[in-house]
């Protein structure tokens, strides 16, 4: 079983540190009083609140709904209270505040009625909508809604693969799952191929993992319904990139812009696959996730965690900081950021696109030394796992000269941090290429607004102009509806042959118009309360209109009085 | 020699024809460089250049009777697109224009008549309301051109400048020590 892998350009060898936390078996945490649930833990729009203030809500009930298409649900951790829902500290690079669901826990832990999933004999898209209403979305770290992913669009895929390299160093939560729970990770990955129809699933693990692989091939052995191969890797960082893995298993090439899918290919973390196992055989929603706590902490490893729990909680699961720590990473040394907020009582909370938490120490993490000018020695490049010319991009996204940088491929950069690992200058590479995207990303924002304003604006002159002309038209009309008219009176007192003053008779017959309509809007006028009256009032009635009579009949000198 | 002339003038005659006919097919009806100028432009038809929209003050550009500068909106980031596209100098903003953050308009619900004034001032339709009905303006959609504020009459309309959130936040130009090589 001998299969032809292919090796990519480029890639770099950190330091390992997987032993820190990969030794001991994945622990829960116990149940705390307080989770903090951000409605934004996925790529796209953010989930829309289901509760208000003063809610109670029970463990797995739908929190937040997804809006939009690319976007999906969050789920209460545990039963309790709404308490807020208010922005909270996140874990962002920005360290800006996000809408959160904060929970009171009432320390039952109640549970909706979770209901599992046929998930053979259901229609695929029916499939995918509960799929997303249980809030799956990929574990790897883009967060990307599960259901969009599992969409086999007209069946171009046939190579399924699931990405179990894990290749940033320190991060062991994969390991660890793969180890302990294989045989659920692969009913996961049965519904994915069966989801996709993808004829081939190739399941790619680095050989720094060997117990990972064996526990992973004996599951596989003992599964009949999925044929999964299992890949042992060479172990080069990023072999975990969803590109950089489908070419080193299928020797396919992503286009520039494109994605895996583009070359028939559906990449999924292990941690998806597993939280998709949990989804469709006991019909629970993504309420937790494993995440590696390590680093200068004292009890490093690997913990079962609910979304929502507070960093400070993790950290005190896994011993708390040990003295001497600065910081602390989200995400690994590579391609993770600072937490900004580095208080003991850190609130921000585990979301589903946060697979590590490393406290720092000078020690394992040495200061930066101070940058050097670039030599153009081309080592960046050299490194590069996605062919670039980070020194070129580099040139212009600090120049600001965004339209080079990109003509320069600056969105294939997948910002694996290759190029700043091993510039001998120093030079934040990969902190320049995210400045110049996301300055990319605002003006491609502002442009769409222009756009939009442009288009609102003249239709807005073109409306004004549009009812100026129907009310000219309107006016028009009339005027000759008018002239029409006289026109027929004035033919009606032609064929009155009598007259010998045509201009008297015309404008007699106009009078005699006017007068024939007001009698006739006077006639259209009764009183609408004379019908069913007392006697008395009958009475009344008919003495005032004599009275009305009398004075009309009465002669007209007797005015002047 | 005859044949020449004729043959030459022969030539000359279809060439002609062809450009004429050429002119009048692929007759292109705006001035291109308006449409590109007006691309420059942010488009919040705010009217602080002294034209009433973008694209009156960038046909007024494209005459040559406009100046660059006048675009607060654009800022000098505007100016300096302007003078690459027109191949002058940039300059500074003009006297008295300073831009602004970016702001949307919020009009305050308990204080509104209902008087539809700023429905016909807003240039972009993003305020919805009727009359003696409460207004409300469409947030994605306003420019923050502040042409509503003049007209209101009970002053209920006030600008909120747009907060940085998750979603629109940049990544910092980066600040880092260079070595002080000796």
């Amino acid at each position: 079983m001998t299969r032809k892998l292919f090796t990519f350009n480029g890639g770099v060898h950190p330091e390992g540190h997987k032993d820190v936390s990969n030794a001991t078996p994945i622990a829960n945490l116990p149940l705390l009083p307080r989770y903090v649930v951000p409605l934004r833990q996925h790529i796209g729009t953010p989930a829309r609140a289901l509760v208000q203030v003063g809610d109670t809500v029970l463990r797995g009930q739908m929190i937040g709904a997804a809006e939009g298409y690319v976007s999906t649900a969050v789920h209460a951790p545990t039963s309790g209270r709404v308490v807020a829902l208010e922005p909270h500290e996140v874990p962002h690079p920005s360290g800006l505040a996000d809408m959160c669901v904060v929970i009171e826990s009432d320390g039952l832990d109640q549970a909706v009625e979770f209901q599992p999933l046929d998930w053979r004999n259901l229609d695929p898209s029916a499939l995918r909508n509960r799929i997303r209403d249980l809030g799956l979305a990929g574990l790897g770290g883009a967060v990307f809604p599960s259901f969009i992913k599992l969409n086999p669009e007209g069946g171009g895929i046939d190579t399924l693969i699931l990405n179990g390299a894990e290749c940033e160093p320190w991060i062991t939560c994969d390991d660890r799952l793969m180890r302990e729970r294989a045989a659920e990770i692969l009913q996961g990955v049965a519904v994915m191929r069966h989801m996709l129809g993808a004829r081939e699933v190739l399941i790619g693990i680095e050989d720094n993992k060997p117990e990972a692989i064996a526990a992973m091939r004996a599951a596989a052995a003992g599964e009949a319904e999925v044929i999964a191969e299992v890949v042992s890797i060479r172990t080069l960082y990023p072999t975990g990139g969803g590109k950089q893995l489908t070419y080193i298993l299928t020797g396919r090439e992503t286009p520039t812009g494109g994605r895996s899918t583009d070359v028939g290919a559906q990449v999924f973390n292990i941690g998806t696959a597993y939280a998709l196992y949990r989804a469709v055989a006991l019909g629970e929603p993504m309420l937790s996730r494993v995440v590696t706590v390590t680093g200068h902490v004292a009890a490093p490893g690997n913990y079962e965690a609910r979304l929502g729990t507070p960093v400070a909680d993790l950290l005190q699961a896994a011993g708390g900081a040990l003295p001497g720590s600065v910081g602390k990473l989200v995400g690994g040394p590579m391609m993770g950021f600072e937490l900004e907020n580095d208080a003991e009582d850190n609130a921000a909370p585990l979301t589903k696109a946060v697979n590590c938490i490393i406290v720092k120490h000078p020690d394992l993490f040495p200061a930066k030394p101070s940058a050097l000018p670039c030599i153009r020695c081309g080592a960046c490049a050299r490194a590069c796992p996605a062919d670039l010319q980070p020194f070129e991009m580099y040139w212009f996204s600090r120049a600001k000269d965004f339209g080079k940088a990109q003509s320069y491929d600056l969105f294939d950069c997948i910002e694996c941090g290759c190029c700043s690992f091993v510039c001998p200058s120093h030079i934040p590479l990969v902190d320049f290429f995210r400045f110049a995207k996301s300055e990319i990303w605002e003006r491609e924002r502002h442009k769409h607004d222009a756009d939009q304003a442009r288009t609102r604006h003249e239709f807005k002159d073109f409306r004004l102009e549009r009812e100026k002309k129907e009310k000219a038209e309107k006016l028009a009309a009339k005027v000759a509806e008018n002239k029409a008219r006289d026109a027929a009176t004035a033919a009606a007192i032609a064929g009155n042959a009598e007259s010998a003053d045509p201009e008297a008779e015309r404008k007699k017959a106009i009078l005699q118009a006017a007068l024939d309509r007001a009698k006739k809007a006077k006639e259209s006028i009764a009183p609408q309360n004379t019908d069913n009256l007392s006697p008395a009032v009958a009475k009344q009635i008919e003495e005032i209109e004599a009275r009305r009579t009398q004075a009309d009949t009465r002669p007209e000198h007797e005015e002047g009085k | 020699m005859l044949s020449a002339i004729l043959v030459m003038a022969g030539i000359g005659l279809v060439l002609g024809a062809i450009l004429g006919w050429a002119s009048i097919k692929f007759r292109v009806e705006d001035d291109p460089l308006v449409e590109k100028i007006d691309a420059v432009l942010p488009q919040t038809q705010c009217g602080q250049c002294g034209f009433p929209g973008c694209k009156p003050y960038a046909e007024a550009i494209a005459r040559g009777e406009a100046d660059i500068n006048k675009c607060p909106p654009g800022g000098e980031e505007g100016v300096k697109h302007l003078a690459e596209l027109l191949g002058v100098e940039p300059k500074p903003l003009g006297e008295g224009l300073e831009p602004k953050p970016k702001a949307v308009a919020v009009i305050d619900e308990n204080t509104c008549i209902g008087c539809t004034l700023c429905i016909q001032a807003c240039p972009v339709d993003a305020i919805v309301g009727a009359a003696k009905q409460m207004h409300v303006i469409v947030a994605s959609q306003c420019t923050g051109c502040e042409l509503c504020l003049p007209p209101c009459p009970v002053d209920c309309i006030h600008m909120e400048v747009i907060k940085e959130d998750v979603a629109t936040w940049k990544w910092r130009y980066p600040i880092h020590t260079m070595k002080q090589v000796e």
